[in-house]
């Protein structure tokens, strides 16, 4: 791997609720090469949105952040303290989930495009009303011209998004993260925005990072994919070697419990029993043990750490699928009929898990 | 940018802090008991009688003996703010009830039904808000007698257009909910609906309504004072304030005006504080965010 | 695209509902009229599962509100046991007539916060049914019954019968919903979105516990999504909609195998992992959806289709038999 332009180590982040301490980020490393996408992906509370926001300096002032993050040899946490203005929305940019929220419904399109090309790269009016048409045309916007003096609500949510990336875009980032950036959209119109992200990140050499909760979507997509649950990092590998030597057993439910289009109807789904944890009071243990049919009596004490498993492939588990001691824990938890952390075998066979 | 909409543990941590009342709910709350319940108690305390006179002598200032100062009749001004409390809460109270029964019954039946009924409704609703608060309350007071059931009547119904409103918009936004189009289903009548789905809903925001509509009627009843349509017989704050601030009793002793007036000014911002506290504690809670 | 045409419908006594010519228009305004559902047909048969799929705005949410007459459809009917004594138009009924037999269809929707009332506790959510009806049937014992389908759906009724919605997560707050929808044994479920909402690791309970609940209570569901391989994975029968419309309707696997509408093939293509049976590139096509206040003529896909020609534009398709129980309303389908 060449010299990564964005590093992450040991990313802590908390929030100080009145039931102690929330921990939605908890030791998560990562590097991002140049060119280069890293899929995250989690459910809501995993800590995914949270690391993006982290990574952008959007977090509220009452969290508490650790941990290092450096952006091509700059500590980016100082650079927040020092009020370094040049950085966020030009090296480093972002795309949300509902395009709305990033768009000012009273401007017009191409004076918000140009407004950040104007504070940011100190163009004048006029050049960049010309980069913010040649932009629009880049993300794929038809008549180009006459969508810079449109307002968002004119258009649809496809050419909304669009408008987003064109913004996110103006300055020419190195890094773009993109936080569900099609859960707001049609089915039919979420492939060409992932589409036309992946084409932009080519043809500019930019690293992107995707945010997801489907693992589908950064299956084609992503080099390397890191998988979060309540703030911890899961599993960590290359897209190919992910897919093909899974060894956590949240990866693997995650993928046995979604359907796919290719599958007969009435398939029976694989359940993942239980509710995600509550990230206040995790208690010592794997924070999936609870829901894991791997689960042996070490997870429920001792929090796993991310050890590795070949080139870059790491995996935070006792237990790991596709190990001796994954098949060790899975037959002994079948023979008792109950994991250790008390969840009954039969709850992934039969239709009505919960254990609330 | 704004950041988005989501329920990550950050967005939720908000929640988890706005549900807590504070400390300055419950100075405002005690506060507003003590002087209800001085109010509740006049008749019983040991004070002096508040319409005796030469209690002590003529605009004497605050002491020992006369701990508010004494008015222009030697009446004792202690006495008098907590008997005044006793009008100007009965006033402030009562008159937001009818305000709520009827504005509130109008507001939810126009939000649940809209259509015509809602036009109709609402259209009465700016007739009563568009009509002179004071022409009207000169017309009910002046016709009917300056009695405290008139006054406070008077005033709750001044009450009823605002009430009403905020009725009809909070059941306006909860008929949109699910559970009502689930109730519908299940084959609930609207009757039901109402009471059952919608009510305990609407109450809340109400409730804290009640507080803050006290605060605003007790003012209102000052004013009304100073016309001279206040209460006949006995006494409330706004009329002690009225007795008070003739330009030589100001002069000779504003106590006799500055202890009404500061009553009322502690009880209305009290109100007012535990009102809206109490708001925004309930709307976090009526959002459903729980852990997990 | 314009599913006119009945010859989708089946002449069966195990039709338990059947809808004609439904038609949904709203007023949008300056004698504007937003036309959501426009001329929509089909049946379902005892104990089926018909899926109905389409993006936003295809008016499939719709279709479910007017199943259970939120609001009455501008026209069209809607029949409950169309084939037997026991007949039931829908959208006849008013008042009192329509209000008791409305036990008989029951709904989940796809928000489970909003679809549980905040201020009141599960057993009397789940028991509100029971509790409307028990003039009618005063033997029933609420409480049993509450407890029953609670632990039906997996919800233990004695710690969670007396506590309110609030403490509960986003997937128990659906299994309560469907708890609620249940305890009045219901013939037929409609399940908007259930699912939509929900975190991926809980979807498959959900879905589950639809699919023995069906078992168990004997139902008849009608469940929309706009996830194809969920509609793929609960559906014995499909329906396809685009813009009020639908395009395709057909069993499940003959409609997933064998794509022959334009439109099912782009939603085929557009999955995250793209179905095997239609070419990746058969997603690409224009991203603006027309406006319901002006839908184009002819078809109402012709806008955004590969395949438009003159005639889509002037002439609207009607529905025609692909093959088994497989039938789609298109000028030029894909052939097998």
């Amino acid at each position: 791997m060449a010299v990564p332009l964005l590093s992450v180590a040991d990313l802590q982040v908390g929030f100080a609720t009145q039931r102690g301490l929330l921990r939605a980020v908890d030791g998560v490393s990562f590097d991002l090469a140049e060119g280069q996408t890293l899929g995250i992906v989690g459910e809501s509370g995993s800590g995914k949105s949270v690391t993006a926001k982290t990574l952008m300096n959007l977090l509220p002032s009452y969290a508490r952040v650790d941990g290092s993050v450096t952006f091509d040899g700059r500590d980016v946490r100082a650079m927040a303290t020092e009020g370094e203005r040049h950085f966020w929305g030009v090296e480093m940019t972002m795309v949300f989930q509902d395009p709305m929220t990033s768009l000012n419904p009273v401007k017009k399109v191409g004076e918000q495009i140009a407004e950040s090309l104007r504070v940011h790269l100190k163009r004048s009016r006029k050049e960049a009303r010309d980069e913010a048409c040649d932009l629009l045309q880049q993300v794929g916007i038809p008549e180009p011209k006459k969508r810079l003096t449109q307002y968002p609500h004119e258009l649809s949510g496809g050419l909304r998004q669009r408008v987003v990336i064109a913004m996110a875009l103006a300055c020419s980032p190195r890094l773009l993260i993109a936080d569900e950036p099609t859960t707001a959209l049609d089915v039919t119109v979420q492939k060409h925005i992932l589409d036309l992200l992946d084409e932009l990140r080519e043809e500019r050499g930019m690293a992107m990072i995707l945010i997801t909760h489907d693992l589908g979507v950064v299956k084609g997509r992503a080099d390397q994919i890191m998988v979060m649950y309540a703030g911890r990092t899961m599993e960590q590998a290359d897209t190919a070697t992910l897919f093909s030597e899974m060894r956590h057993p949240y990866t693997e439910a995650l993928l046995e419990t979604i359907p796919r289009i290719d599958m007969a109807s009435h398939t029976r789904l694989v359940p993942i029993p239980g509710n995600p944890p509550d990230a206040v009071d995790l208690g010592p243990g794997c924070p999936f043990a609870q829901r894991c049919r791997y689960c042996s009596a070490a997870c429920l004490v001792d929090q796993p750490g991310l050890d590795q498993h070949g080139d870059g492939h790491a995996c935070a588990c006792h237990s790991p699928v596709g190990t001796e001691a994954g098949a060790a824990a899975h037959v002994s938890n079948l023979e008792t009929g109950v994991t250790p952390a008390g969840l009954d075998m039969g709850t992934f066979t039969a239709a009505v898990g919960e254990t609330a | 940018m704004d950041a988005p909409v989501q329920t990550d543990p950050a967005e939720q941590f908000g929640a988890v802090v706005a549900r807590r009342l504070g400390p300055g709910f419950w100075i405002a709350a005690s506060w507003i008991i003590l002087i209800v319940a001085a109010a509740a108690l006049a008749p019983w305390l040991p004070i002096a009688d508040p319409n005796e006179t030469g209690v002590g002598g003529r605009m004497d200032g605050p002491g020992w003996s006369n701990w508010f100062g004494t008015d222009n009749n030697g009446r004792d001004m202690f006495a008098r703010t907590i008997w005044g409390a006793r009008v100007s809460l009965i006033v402030g109270f009562f008159s937001v009830l009818l305000g709520i029964c009827i504005g509130g019954t109008l507001g939810m039946i126009a939000g649940y039904f809209r259509g015509f009924v809602d036009r109709v409704i609402s259209f009465s609703v700016f007739v009563l808000l568009a009509y002179p608060g004071l022409v009207l309350a000169l017309l009910i007071v002046g016709l009917a007698g300056q009695t405290l059931p008139i006054v406070a009547m008077t005033l709750g119904i001044l009450a009823i257009a605002p009430i009403a409103r905020l009725s009809r918009a909070t059941t306006l936004a909860y008929s949109e909910r699910e559970f009502v189009a689930a109730a519908r289903v299940l084959g609930a009548t609207d009757r039901r609906i109402m009471i059952r789905e919608l009510l305990p809903n609407v109450l809340i925001p109400m409730g804290a309504l009640t507080l803050l509509g006290m605060a605003i009627t007790i003012v209102a009843e000052g004013g009304l004072a100073f016309l001279g349509l206040s209460v006949e017989e006995g006494f409330s704050w706004g009329k002690m304030i009225v007795l008070g601030s003739s330009p030589r009793t100001l002069r000779e002793g504003p106590w006799v005006a500055m202890f009404p007036i500061g009553a009322m000014f502690l009880t209305v911002l009290a109100l007012n504080f535990a009102g809206d506290r109490l708001r925004e504690y309930f709307d976090v809670r009526e959002l459903g965010i729980g852990a997990g | 695209m314009a599913g006119s045409g009945s010859i989708q419908m089946r002449d069966s006594d195990d039709v338990v509902l059947r809808v004609e010519n439904l038609v949904m228009e709203f007023p949008a305004g300056l004698k504007q009229v937003v036309h959501a559902v426009s001329d929509v047909s089909f049946d379902v048969c005892r104990g089926e599962t018909l899926g109905i799929v389409g993006e936003s705005g295809c008016g499939k949410s719709t279709t479910a509100r007017a199943l259970v007459q939120l609001p009455r459809p501008t026209s069209g009917t809607v029949t409950l046991d169309p084939g037997t004594d026991s007949r039931v138009e829908l959208t006849d009924l008013e008042g009192e007539a329509l209000r008791s037999v409305r036990p008989r269809v029951q709904m989940i929707f796809q928000d489970p916060i909003s679809s549980l009332n905040p201020r009141r506790r599960v057993k009397d959510i789940v028991g509100e049914g029971l509790a409307i009806w028990c003039d009618e049937h005063p033997d029933v014992d609420v409480d049993a019954r509450v407890d029953e389908v609670l632990s039906a759906v997996g919800l233990d009724p004695v710690v969670a019968a007396s506590r309110r919605p609030h403490e509960f997560s986003g997937g128990q707050c659906q299994r309560i919903s469907i708890a609620r929808a249940l305890a009045i044994d219901p013939e037929i479920l409609i399940c908007d979105e259930p699912v939509s909402a929900l975190d991926v690791s809980v979807q498959a309970q959900i879905l589950n516990i639809l699919e023995e609940m069906k078992e168990r209570f004997g139902l008849t569901l009608v469940f929309i999504s706009h996830d194809l391989s969920v509609v793929r994975n609960v559906s014995d029968r499909v329906v396809v909609m685009y813009l009020g419309k639908v395009c395709e309707i057909g069993n499940s696997d003959a409609l997933f195998s064998e794509p022959a509408h334009p439109y099912t093939r782009v939603l085929l293509a557009s999955a995250p992992e793209p179905s095997t049976v239609v070419d990746a590139s058969e997603s690409a096509i224009g991203d603006e959806i027309p406006s319901p206040i002006n839908p184009p003529s002819g078809c109402r896909f012709r806008t955004r289709c590969p395949r438009a020609t003159e005639l889509c534009a002037s002439q609207e398709p009607v529905m025609e038999e692909m093959g088994p129980d497989h039938f789609v309303a298109c000028h030029f389908p894909s052939t097998p």
